[in-house]
């Protein structure tokens, strides 16, 4: 069988690979075919009918993004036939559409309303259909917003759940003209398995899909002369949010977001780097204790593998899917809420602030960082932790809210104490970072030598393979950690639900084994979260991800312990890893969820 | 002569042996069944009118070794209830069509697909299924029917959300191709054929493909069941050979006062008085499942054709915009017409929006809507105005 098959598109002779579209030919040919169901993280939907083309000696029209492209195949992308069939399309998504922009927090950034704009739509062609359809608007979750509404029923939240996440809360509900997407038996997207991910978020081309925004709370606290507002940034924001401002994918903006932040008045900007490291340390020692206890105490109470515990998404997610491994889960508070129990103890302390004036304020690449902050267990400080969490797209709108061109900012750094970090922290952003991080750090301490990588750099846990394994030899020990001498530690790293769902069922089946398991909850880990700049593409997450190795090798500390900001709260705070005020602080369990 | 063929082959008894016409059958080889259907002409029954010999040799073709043979019994055209009286009374020739179409493709399986409302069937149609089983076990041949229950929903009866629906998923049209041939039910190659269709091809084996051809016309062999339904005194369903024109059969089964004659159901066309003369029933003509409702003088068309696009707009699965949107701006346009707040010139924005869900919807169902929709505006475009 031939491996290319030859076609005409538009006048112009291709060849493409066997099974590619008639939409990916045109792709390589720089012919432009709108879409609005397509995407490509995605199976193919064939449904919103935008992509459609003539196809000589065809009936009908064909949808490119479905059509295999095929040998002698003649294509028209731009006749009449197939102009009016779009225009078409659009008008009737319109008729079934709230168009009232001006009031869209994804107003100038639809897809729908570049394609009206595109085919210059003024006057409707059809009636209005919006005042008889009841939408209704979901707003109970702090992460997500779903607005029926804005919905064009495009089904890529509904494939997003299903295949990217196995999560499935979204689903299609009722048929024809009341068909619509819903959750389980309609329930908010609060009370029902929706993990907060944020990956149809991301996904979503209209406004029916959106992070609850902060914005105006976090201008409110900033004008408050009473409150003094901190901020702290995740890893992965600094390689991304330079997008929002047309820079390209894997641009490092490290130093223009600290100057950014600093502009729109933040009382200190700060760094969520900082906390990871400290998690490194925490989750480094937690991991050891259990695997002493487990091999040499022969205690049973205590569960193995590990499973990290920085991804709010993969913590609602085992919640609810496998209530039976929370003991597994790493008893550490992600970094954001390590960075929000110390801001309103520590750094209230040793700045001398009324913790209950600080209001402390989160950049994240994460709509799950929302629901996160607001957890019940999330009040260690004896206040909530983290007051308000925001998107890499909230701080970009921010920003040009606030007049700021954002390309020519120089380049600052992030104020002190809570501000330094480790190239092993800004890995936390890439999927495999965690373990990287973490045997960076707990090799060296159980063998008083670096890892034996060339240049610290752990490939096996890198890359995008959903599931990665990874196993280190622990030999030639000192003499606290000998109960560990020859012990083949193993590894695994998933990225996605999905392939935490994989992942999660073999080790459940008996079929894989391993002491430490690092689970993102977003595709590509933390610089492909649902908070992150629109659009999302495998390119786009590979180029973030290459930035976030660049950031660490570009660091003069590439190792968590040796964050001088973590060995000094060691010493004045907290005492020792897993020690009385960590476990008050910085530690914490999750409760089983329903599963519908 | 008379003009309108009748015959009574469908429902002809059984064999006084049991399952005597499929132990002829499965004695032929594939290739041997294969040919025969082919050679009669045969086009499906269904309403779409695809030669059934080309579809069986496609799935022999196919190297797979799972493949399966599936009847679309979700009958749920409005207008159709021919497929209800077949499983009422011979169903054996419907199982003995699949197991021969079985033999013919290679598969082991069969699904009866049958329309949630006709539950009320399941045990008479499980006993012949017993006896089924037992006797295809007799003649060696190792094949199995499983009956899956609809749900009541239209769009189940288009082939791919069918196949969905087995699979126990949302009843949602494929994209196409791959076409069912290729990767049907469980994204095996499978056949699928209307209720009907299977008889037929059993009338085939029994009577002989000569005998067949006598029937109908060179290109639409063979009888059909129709539903013979609206204002008509004798409504009911009967076997007509393919072939007739319209006249014919109003003036066979009309009131005398007959103005236009919906052939195909729902989605099939209305034919006006003018035109009985001109419109042969068949497949050069005006193809149909076998719905032919008539309307007489006192029915209005502005209504029948409302009651059509009410009755899309909310069996749309939803999924594609033409289809789902479409539907209901055209149910929306006719009435804002009728009521005088959208102009006359308004049906034809609709006419071409009905075009373009013609040849953009995803599946048959959008793109049979315009059927019936321009066929009513073109010929009673005064009673949608006034």
């Amino acid at each position: 069988m031939a491996n290319t098959v030859n076609l005409k598109i538009d006048g112009i002779d291709i060849s493409v690979e066997a099974g590619k579209t008639v939409l990916d030919a045109a792709k390589e040919l720089n012919i432009h075919i709108p879409t609005l169901c397509y995407h490509e993280d995605l199976c193919v939907a064939g449904n919103c009918r935008v992509c459609v083309v003539e196809q000589e000696g065809a009936r009908n029209l064909v949808a490119s993004c479905a059509m295999p492209a095929q040998e002698g195949m003649v294509i028209h992308t731009n006749t009449h036939k197939v102009r009016n069939a779009r225009r078409h399309v659009v008008e009737l998504l319109l008729s079934e559409h709230n168009a009232d922009c001006t009031k869209c927090y994804k107003n100038t950034k639809c897809e729908l309303q570049d394609l009206a704009s595109e085919m210059v739509i003024t006057e409707p062609m059809f009636l209005d259909l919006v005042p008889e359809k009841n939408y209704t608007v979901d707003n109970y979750s702090p992460s997500i917003i779903k607005d029926d509404s804005k919905c064009i029923r495009c089904q890529r939240c509904v494939r997003t759940c299903h295949e990217l996440q196995h999560v499935s809360a979204l689903g299609v509900a009722y048929k024809g003209d009341q068909m619509k997407i819903s959750t389980f038996f309609e329930h908010p997207m609060l009370d029902v398995v929706c993990t907060n991910c944020g990956q149809c978020v991301i996904r979503c081309p209209t406004g029916a899909l959106v992070e609850k925004n902060y914005i105006d709370q976090v201008w409110d606290a900033i004008y408050d002369p009473d409150k003094h507002v901190i901020v702290q940034t995740a890893p992965a924001t600094r390689i991304a949010l330079g997008e929002d401002f047309g820079m390209e994918p894997g641009n490092i903006v490290t130093g223009k977001m600290a100057a950014s932040l600093r502009r729109l008045g933040f009382d200190s900007v700060l760094d969520t780097d900082f906390t990871a490291d400290l998690t490194i340390m925490e989750e480094g020692t937690e991991l050891l204790t259990r695997l002493k206890k487990v091999l040499v105490d022969k205690d049973e109470s205590v569960k193995v593998p590990m499973f990290t515990s920085c991804s709010p998404g993969w913590i609602k997610f085992i919640e609810h899917m496998y209530p039976e491994f929370l003991d597994n889960l790493s008893t550490c508070k992600s970094p954001q809420q390590m960075f929000g129990a110390l801001a309103k103890t520590y750094y209230a302390q040793k700045k001398g602030i009324d913790p209950s004036k600080i209001v402390s304020v989160s950049i994240m690449p994460c709509t799950a960082k929302k629901f996160e902050a607001a957890r019940p267990e999330m009040r260690d400080s004896g206040f909530q932790d983290v007051d308000l969490g925001l998107t890499t797209r909230e701080l970009a709108v921010m920003i040009k809210q606030a007049g700021i061109d954002f390309e020519s900012l120089p380049d600052e750094k992030f104020d002190s104490i809570m501000g330094a970090s480790t190239g092993a922290a800004v890995i936390f952003g890439a999927t495999g970072g965690v373990m990287e991080a973490a045997l960076r750090t707990a090799y060296e301490l159980v063998t008083g030598r670096e890892v034996p990588f060339e240049n610290l750099n752990i490939t096996a846990v890198r890359g995008m393979e959903g599931v990665r394994e990874a196993s280190v030899k622990l030999e030639g020990l000192l003499p606290a950690w000998s109960f560990l001498e020859g012990v083949e530690l193993k590894t695994a790293v998933a990225h996605g639900l999905t392939n935490a769902h994989q992942i999660m069922d073999a080790i459940k089946k008996g079929e894989a084994s391993y002491h430490f398991v690092e689970v993102m909850g977003c595709p590509g880990g933390c610089i492909g979260g649902g908070g992150q700049p629109i659009p999302t593409t495998p390119e786009i997450r590979k180029k973030r991800t290459e930035a976030i190795y660049r950031e660490d090798e570009g660091k003069t500390i590439r190792k968590s312990h040796e964050n001088p900001e973590v060995q000094e709260i060691y010493r004045d705070f907290l005492g020792e890893p897993l020690g009385h005020k960590s476990h008050e602080l910085l530690h914490t369990h999750y409760k089983p969820r329903k599963r519908f | 002569m008379k003009n309108v063929k009748r015959v009574d082959i469908i429902f002809g008894a059984y064999t006084q042996e049991k399952y005597k016409v499929l132990e002829q059958a499965l004695k032929k080889s594939s290739d041997q069944i294969i040919s025969e259907v082919i050679e009669s002409g045969l086009k499906g029954r269904g309403g779409a009118g695809f030669p059934t010999g080309l579809k069986w040799k496609y799935t022999a073709q196919e190297k797979e070794l799972v493949k399966y043979v599936v009847c679309n019994a979700d009958e749920g055209e409005p207008g159709t209830f021919k497929d209800r009286e077949i499983l009422t009374r011979v169903p054996r020739k419907v199982f003995s069509g699949m197991a021969m179409c079985g033999k013919a493709i290679g598969a082991k399986k069969g699904y009866l697909y049958l329309r949630g409302e006709y539950l009320y069937m399941l045990p008479e149609l499980m006993e012949e299924l017993e006896l089924f089983h037992n006797s295809v076990k007799e003649f060696n041949f190792d094949f199995k029917i499983e009956i899956a229950m609809g749900s009541g929903a239209y769009i189940c009866g288009e082939e791919s959300a069918l196949f969905e629906s087995i699979e126990g998923k949302r009843g949602e049209p494929r994209n196409k191709p791959p076409y069912p041939t290729v990767s049907g039910v469980f994204g095996k190659p499978t056949v699928i054929n209307n209720v009907e269709t299977f008889v037929n091809t059993m009338m085939i084996m029994r009577l002989g493909v000569d005998e067949f051809k006598k029937l109908g016309t060179s290109d639409s062999r063979g009888s059909k069941l129709f539903s013979v339904s609206g204002d008509t005194p004798i409504a009911g369903i009967y076997e007509i050979e393919l072939g007739m024109s319209l006249q014919d059969f109003v003036d066979e089964f009309g009131d005398g006062d007959t103005k236009a004659v919906q052939v195909g159901g729902a989605s099939g066309f209305c034919v006006p008085r003018k035109k009985f003369k001109d419109t042969i029933i068949g497949f050069e003509g005006v193809p149909t499942g076998g719905s032919m409702m008539l309307f007489n003088s006192s029915r209005s068309m502005y209504n029948v054709l409302k009651n059509y696009v009410e009755f899309f707009e909310e069996e749309s699965c939803g999924q594609c915009t033409p289809c789902r949107v479409g539907c209901q701006q055209l149910k929306k346009g006719i009435e804002a017409v009728k009521k005088g707040e959208k102009s006359a010139a308004y049906l034809v924005t609709l006419q071409k929006l009905a075009d373009t869900m013609k040849i953009s919807s995803k599946c048959g169902l959008g793109q049979s809507v315009a059927n019936s929709f321009s066929s009513i505006v073109d010929n009673f475009k005064e009673e949608m105005i006034y």
